[in-house]
């Protein structure tokens, strides 16, 4: 039997105000409140409410046979929480149905798993962290930000815990090989790989409501029918996207609800199925393992970092972001370590492209960079007044494995402590 | 297809930026290989490049009959023209200019520049060109801007062929919107009698439809290139322990020097690592050195006046960033030469040539903050300097000539129904 795995993104960075290069130094709060909540409020409005009421009732209609999957970031969880609440609810709701699954991501929507193992290992756990405390369930799949993914970093999810990951269906990654079917990592088969099918997923997230487009316009008969009409063997069909297609990107009068209401209906009859990612994580059966040496993205159409790492200027922005991490993550300031997080959302980096600036709200990439680099110097600022530079980071190292160590060893020694003491209760009760 | 171009100025000797846009677009056209370019000029100096066009004085067309032996021409004129051509002129005069001072030749001596007579020297660059008209065969005019729209016309009137008219600046760029109704008149009845407009930049288009009532089918924007610069690796950047940003240009109120000065004031209150330079003169350099001295900013700002050829590329590349704050600029060909050689730019948004650049920082020529802002990144931040550096190079080596030409050609064509 088919199956269908639908797992949907929700990601909006917050705001950067507007940053001159005299705030240095004595502005140390750097959002735009007002755009933030603008920005969370009309996506919540038209796009997340609607579509999980739409969600709701096909999982109802259904009996729970349509599911999905969702992930949203900590940064945009972050937001929702403050200025529209209501959609954290209506997921709580979701959640419940057991028909929805809840994914693991980078807290901050980061690059932290090109740039910083021990950060990414962190924001790993905080993101999880997160979603338990919201939706009750503690994930067991991963997507890293942007599907961004490599042999080395899925080495590093699997250690974190997790047993499947999503991945792009990249040419230089998949050659020959179909989406859809479930595959494992190069050498450490344990770790299971999912694959987006990029082409259904656009035709979709990208193509919906252009009439322009070949297959214009979209019915659920003609997608499920594609579906229907690939090779027996092929099993599992991943149509992923942002969540924002729908509503937002593609309006109501498009026809996108109706197109999506549509979906179980046209599956059923063509005795296709739906199917969670951790459920396909669980199949045993599996095509083989897929070799990634260089990191891979849904980005573009060379699906690499470029987007983010293509240029002078990004490169500049992330070297001097992610010099400091092991500084920071020594700190217990709080404010210190919330914007450490937020200042490593991609999507900063992203609109300093010369070339996928797509969604900035700067008017070039320059302006982007250095309203970004402004901040940066401030808050490089606040790190280097706790922890001088003077200090090597190598004597840093040196200090914090003594710190650490010593934590151990007090621990060891409780222990120790502990067992001698029960057994002198042991003897003096005796 | 043969052209006759009314010019004021033709390098080598220019005094403002037409002379190099003309320079430029002719040469482009050259390129076209089948145009035969007739370029008229008040006063030539005849050391111009004649290799792919046809440079004729104004001042060596008789516009009152005068006897003179064949020695006598080739005496006076030998190093410009032929005698023949002279004779063969003189028969084009059909028109009593005789009350025009005209010296043995019966020509006018044009100073070629921008003299306190100008009017009149506009009025009898009209009475040349109706000699012109009448002997010389051609089969479109193109005048560029408003000091040759009269002879243009003119030579419309006489011939009957289509004018087209260039606008390379209007009066409202030059006044900041108090126009001269003297030169208004001579701008719009240049426009109205022309049979299509080219202007170098959307903004100047946009004036043009609003400010002279033209109908905005008839205007075309065909935006301004620049040459390439053959020893643009002979120009070098100094090791030096202080950044240079500098502003090149007439100093005067189009140009915005004083919100210069005020962002200058900015970087400066923040950062002491940083020298001004404004190069140039103008009716407003006394007020902008008591600027600089009021905000207190005089050793950090320096005026080193006006700079000529080499010495304007030297400087652009000596410095960190080249700022354009104009208040109102039909297009602006300086930032493209600072990129040549490789230095950052930030215009304001006022300028034609933010229009086809990407490469620079734009900002209003009025957001001092926005300017100060640019001027910090870039010279803070090495990657900003770098990436508007190189990006900035390859994105100006692809602005061309040619490419300019051939839009006008294509107006050239549909003017005369050739297809």
């Amino acid at each position: 039997m088919k199956n269908i795995c639908f797992y949907f993104q929700i990601h909006q960075p917050i705001r950067l105000k507007k940053y001159g290069f005299f705030e240095i130094g004595q502005d140390h709060y750097y959002y735009d409140d007002y755009h933030t909540e603008e920005q969370t409020r009309i996506l919540s409005e038209q796009s997340y409410l609607p579509t999980n009421k739409v969600i709701a009732d096909m999982i109802r209609s259904s009996n729970g046979k349509f599911k999905c999957a969702f992930s949203i970031s900590g940064v945009a969880l972050e937001q929702l929480e403050l200025y529209a609440p209501e959609v954290i609810d209506s997921f709580r709701e979701l959640a419940q149905t057991g028909s929805v699954e809840f994914i693991a991501e980078t807290y901050a929507h980061s690059l932290s798993s090109v740039y910083d193992a021990d950060e990414f290992e962190l924001q790993m756990k905080i993101h999880a962290d997160k979603i338990e405390s919201l939706f009750g369930k503690r994930p067991s799949v991963f997507r890293n930000a942007e599907l961004i993914y490599s042999d080395e970093i899925g080495e590093k999810i699997l250690d974190a815990g997790f047993k499947t990951v999503l991945i792009e269906e990249a040419k230089h990654v998949m050659g020959w090989k179909s989406p859809n079917y479930i595959y494992t990592h190069a050498y450490r088969n344990r770790l299971k790989l999912l694959v987006r099918n990029s082409k259904l997923s656009e035709d979709i997230f990208l193509r919906f409501s252009n009439p322009s487009c070949e297959h214009y316009p979209l019915t659920a008969e003609k997608f499920i029918g594609w579906i229907a009409a690939a090779p027996e063997e092929e099993r599992v069909f991943n149509i992923w996207m942002g969540y924002e297609a729908f509503g937002y990107l593609h309006r109501p009068e498009s026809g996108i609800y109706d197109f999506l209401k549509a979906i179980p209906y046209h599956a059923m009859e063509q005795q296709i199925g739906f199917v969670l990612p951790s459920e396909l994580g669980k199949q045993k059966e599996v095509a083989g393992g897929l070799t990634a040496l260089y990191p891979t993205s849904w980005w573009g159409h060379e699906k690499d970092l470029a987007p983010w790492t293509g240029n002078d200027l990004q490169h500049e922005a992330l070297s001097k972001l992610y010099e400091v991490g092991m500084r920071v993550r020594l700190s217990k300031d709080r404010p210190l370590l919330h914007d450490w997080l937020l200042l490593q959302t991609n999507d900063y980096f992203r609109y300093m492209s010369h070339k996928e600036a797509y969604g900035s709200n700067y008017e070039s990439p320059y302006e982007a960079f250095v309203n970004y680099m402004n901040i940066l110097a401030d808050f490089l600022d606040r790190v280097k007044a706790q922890y001088p530079t003077s200090i090597g980071d190598e004597e840093l190292n040196a200090l914090l494995q003594t710190i650490t160590q010593q934590d151990k060893e007090i621990a060891a020694r409780e222990q120790e402590l502990n067992k001698l003491k029960n057994k002198l209760d042991k003897i003096s009760g005796k | 297809m043969k052209v006759l171009m009314f010019g004021w100025e033709f390098p080598p000797h220019i005094l403002g930026g037409l002379g190099t846009a003309s320079y430029g677009l002719t040469k482009g056209m050259a390129e076209q290989g089948d145009l035969e370019l007739t370029f008229v000029m008040p006063k030539p100096s005849g050391d111009e490049d004649q290799s792919f066009l046809k440079i004729l004085g104004a001042n060596h067309i008789p516009v009152v009959w005068k006897e003179n032996s064949r020695e006598h021409v080739e005496y006076r004129l030998g190093n410009f023209m032929h005698p023949d051509e002279y004779f063969w002129l003189r028969n084009g005069i059909k028109y009593d200019f005789t009350r025009i001072y005209t010296n043995d030749l019966g020509c006018i001596d044009f100073s070629g520049r921008y003299p306190d007579n100008l009017m009149e020297e506009i009025s009898n660059y009209e009475a040349a060109a109706s000699v012109l008209a009448h002997q010389q065969a051609f089969d479109i005019i193109h005048s560029h801007d408003w000091l040759t729209y009269p002879a243009g016309i003119f030579a419309k009137q006489i011939s009957g062929k289509p004018l087209v008219i260039h606008v390379h600046a209007t009066d409202f760029d030059r006044s900041r919107g108090k126009v001269n109704p003297t030169v208004y008149s001579i701008e719009k009845r240049g426009m109205d009698a022309s049979d299509h407009i080219i202007t170098v930049s959307n903004l100047t288009r946009n004036t043009v439809i609003e400010k002279y009532h033209q109908d905005p089918s008839k205007v075309t924007t065909v935006h301004n290139a620049v040459e390439p610069l053959a020893d643009a690796d002979s120009y070098t950047k100094s090791e030096r322990k202080d950044k240079i940003v500098t502003f090149l240009g007439r100093i005067t109120m189009q140009k915005g020097p004083e919100y210069f000065v005020e962002a200058a004031h900015r970087v400066l209150q923040k950062t002491d690592s940083v020298r001004f330079v404004m190069a140039g003169s103008g009716d407003m350099m006394n007020d902008m050195i008591h600027l600089a001295a009021e905000r207190g900013i005089a050793d950090r700002f320096h005026f080193p006046g006006f700079l000529k050829g080499r010495k304007v590329y030297e400087m652009l590349a000596e410095s960190d960033v080249y700022i354009m704050p104009s208040v109102s600029e039909p297009f602006g060909i300086s930032p493209l030469e600072a990129m040549q050689v490789g230095t950052p730019t930030i215009i304001s948004k006022q300028s034609g040539c933010a229009e086809i650049l990407t490469h620079t920082i734009k900002t209003d020529y009025w957001d001092i903050d926005a300017m100060a802002n640019a001027i910090y990144g870039i010279v803070k931040y090495p990657a900003m300097y770098k990436s508007l550096r190189e990006e900035g190079i390859y994105e100006v080596n692809n602005i061309k000539w040619y490419d300019a030409g051939l839009k006008v050609r294509a107006i050239y064509n549909h003017l005369l129904g050739w297809h």
